[in-house]
């Protein structure tokens, strides 16, 4: 029972038009191979102006299994999906769904607005194949789920986003599905009701295949087994390593170039990440530094004339382009007088404990004015120099920014018995 | 478990599957189909203050309109059996009957795109639900027409008892050319544009407002209009004529009971389609 596979996917692909009066007329003209049943022949080959949305895609998912699906906008992913959940053929390939599907495509989809909230309940109950006395049986536990409360009864149209995506997600999950997709829904709704899902999918995953598609990435690294990254339609990544998954879908975003927003005031001559001893001879695109050992970076300025002295901050973005951590010299010490022509410092960031990953560096170069207590930047280099972080003894991906470090003595008997005085006095 | 496959292949290559797969969708449709047809009809209704009133409102504004133009002379209609306004009456009621069915599947699908393209449902449900709605509607103009004739002694007597057969059949036919139209219609606004232009084309061409001719080419195309025999025999059989199509009404109700299963298969097979480019 647990081992038998729910999804086939072989080879799939899916042809879409650029030009919306052109897609029309391609429109017409395959319901008239769809009727003729002569369809195949042109199938494989773009018309002008068309491009595969899905190329070439195969996979398949066994009861129990969650799959990711990741990738940029655009990339295909929806349109997978849709096929998936039959709403549109394939155009090349071949798909097999197995058991009763519960399908979450889009945020407050599926809902007749004009129909309350019970009511769409059973609609959709008895689009999935459940008898009337089945849904009579799931409502209480659906709408407890939801949080819906009073409103069960008051039609669709007048919930808010967030009660659509609960009481949506809610039937789907209630309605013992062998095949689960959710689309990026989870996006909406409160912390507390995304944990509570979470939860949810985890309970589903045992009894079900899950097919997950979120720009979330501490999600997909959570609830997800496997990842598939799609790409202009493609496959670009496939396979249970989820985290290098994750880390080939975020070298596709470019938003992290080095960009220079500010330098009036302050110029960076030279910048540079002074990469682990261990690591010193890998010949690598960035610096690596081992989980635990400094981050040193040399920097070597110029500042105006007109400025007195400086502070620097260092601002550390991880690729999700999270902040995860600041440095300000102004926390530690006074400001570096402005007392000759070019300043070569060297700033040490003791024991790095950020996870495995790449981060970039954002450097300000600011002062500070005494009157308005407010810092003036007198420079700005955005994501100027990137690193990365690997721990040599293998910390593995975990859904954290920091590791952090600690440890664990071991009293003996003897030591104990002063202890829980103390223990109790801080209570 | 049930099994679904998708291929690129035409469901139309395995036409005894797909019939059965057909059926088994309007069976898990029913529920569905009710369900919107009773909120559709309630919707309609609930922001209109003059409500059910509007279902004879508009025929019979349309029939002294006729009377007028005729009474006064600007267009003639040759000597009917009926008298005139009760000949216009039942023909423009019988008439409204036959175009809301006809618009139904097309406006059905356009109401429902958002949720055709993000839900996999029956998708035969929508065209249950348009029919179910034309025989709602057709419901209460036959009933106002029933009361009118007796009200005003033109009832038929015993046929009276065949007029809802005349009315399904009128439905039947409507809805097939809606249907036929809904694939194309989906994809270019173009039909529901063109559709007020043909039904006028139509009317005229049918014994709505006019009598039949007695020759002329006028009275050939009447003559041939599948609508003729439909809403002749509908009126004939509501005032107790004798009906003078009657073998082309039961022909031309056979036709279009074909028709509509071909049209219903044809629609099944188009939806993926349409709603690829729906959201194009």
């Amino acid at each position: 029972m647990s081992a038998e596979t729910l999804i086939r996917v072989d080879n799939v692909g899916k042809k879409f038009c650029r030009d919306l009066k052109t897609g029309l007329w391609y429109g017409v003209r395959d319901l008239v191979s769809e009727f003729t049943g002569s369809a195949n022949s042109g199938k494989q080959h773009l018309r002008p102006k068309e491009f595969w949305a899905v190329d070439d895609i195969s996979f398949e998912l066994k009861r129990g299994e969650c799959l990711g699906l990741i990738g940029r906008n655009g990339a295909g992913k929806s349109t997978l999906l849709k096929m998936l959940n039959g709403l549109i053929k394939p155009d090349k390939g071949r798909i097999e769904m197995n058991g009763r599907i519960g399908a979450l495509i889009e945020l407050g989809a599926g809902f007749n607005p004009i129909l309350t909230g019970r009511e769409n309940i059973y609609n959709n109950g008895s689009v999935l194949g459940l008898k009337k006395k089945e849904i009579d049986g799931l409502l209480e536990e659906i709408i407890d789920f939801s949080e819906i409360g009073s409103f069960i009864d008051t039609p669709v149209q007048f919930y808010s986003s967030g009660m659509k995506v609960r009481l949506g997600f809610s039937v789907a999950v209630h309605m013992k599905p062998d095949v689960l997709i959710l689309d990026e829904v989870l996006a909406v709704g409160d912390s507390g009701f995304k944990m509570k899902s979470f939860n949810k999918i985890n309970e589903i995953m045992r009894e079900a295949a899950v097919i997950f598609v979120s720009h979330s990435m501490p999600h997909i690294a959570t609830i997800t087994n496997q990842v598939l990254l799609m790409e202009a339609g493609k496959s670009a990544f496939q396979g249970d390593d989820v985290a290098l998954g994750i880390d080939k879908y975020f070298s596709h975003f470019s938003g992290t170039d080095p960009k220079i927003e500010f330098n009036g005031l302050a110029q960076i001559k030279h910048f540079a990440i002074i990469p682990s001893h261990r690591y010193a001879q890998e010949k690598e695109e960035h610096p690596l530094i081992d989980y635990r050992e400094d981050i040193e970076v040399d920097i070597h300025l110029s500042i105006d004339r007109s400025v007195a002295d400086f502070h620097i901050k260092l601002q550390i973005t991880d690729k999700d382009l999270k902040i995860v951590g600041i440095y300000d010299s102004f926390q530690f010490q006074e400001a570096v007088s402005n007392d000759r022509e070019e300043h070569k410092l060297r700033i040490t960031l003791p024991q790095s404990i950020f996870i495995d990953g790449e981060y970039a560096v954002s450097v300000f170069i600011q002062n500070r004015n005494v009157e308005t207590k407010r810092m003036n930047i007198l420079g700005l280099y955005r994501y100027w120099q990137k690193f990365k972080m690997r721990a040599s003894k293998g910390l593995g991906v975990v859904p954290a920014v920091v590791y952090l470090p600690g440890t664990i003595s071991n009293h003996s008997l003897a030591e104990i018995s002063e202890t829980p005085t103390k223990t109790l006095k801080t209570l | 478990m049930e099994k679904r496959i998708y291929t690129p292949e035409s469901n139309i290559q395995r036409p005894w599957i797909m019939l059965r797969d057909m059926l088994a969708d309007m069976r898990r449709g029913q529920d569905l189909a009710l369900r919107l047809t009773i909120r559709d009809i309630k919707a309609l209704y609930r922001q209109s203050f003059l409500g059910l009133l509007w279902a004879f409102i508009i025929p019979i504004a349309n029939t002294l309109t006729w009377i007028f133009l005729n009474s006064s002379g600007i267009v003639s209609v040759e000597t009917t059996a009926l008298p005139y306004p009760i000949y216009v009456f039942t023909g423009t009621m019988i008439w409204a009957i036959f175009m809301e069915s006809m618009q139904a599947p097309l406006t059905k699908t356009t109401q429902n795109k958002s949720v055709l393209a993000k839900v996999n449902f029956p998708r035969e449900a929508i065209i249950m639900s348009a029919v179910y709605e034309s025989v709602f509607n057709a419901c209460i103009k036959g009933l106002i027409l029933i009361v009118a004739v007796i009200a005003l002694g033109y009832a038929g007597g015993w046929s009276m008892l065949l007029f809802p057969v005349a009315l399904l059949a009128i439905i039947l036919a409507g809805t097939t050319i809606g249907l036929m139209l809904t694939p194309i219609g989906t994809l270019y606004a173009d039909i529901s544009k063109a559709i007020p232009l043909i039904m006028q084309f139509l009317m005229f061409t049918a014994p709505v407002v006019f009598t039949i001719p007695a020759e002329g080419k006028a009275a050939w195309i009447i003559r041939h209009n599948p609508l003729t025999p439909l809403i002749s025999t509908a009126r004939d059989w509501l005032t107790g004529g004798a009906p003078e199509f009657l073998n082309g009404f039961w022909l031309v109700t056979a036709i279009f009971a074909v028709v509509f299963l071909l049209v219903l298969i044809a629609y099944r097979l188009a939806m993926p389609i349409l709603i690829e480019r729906m959201n194009a």
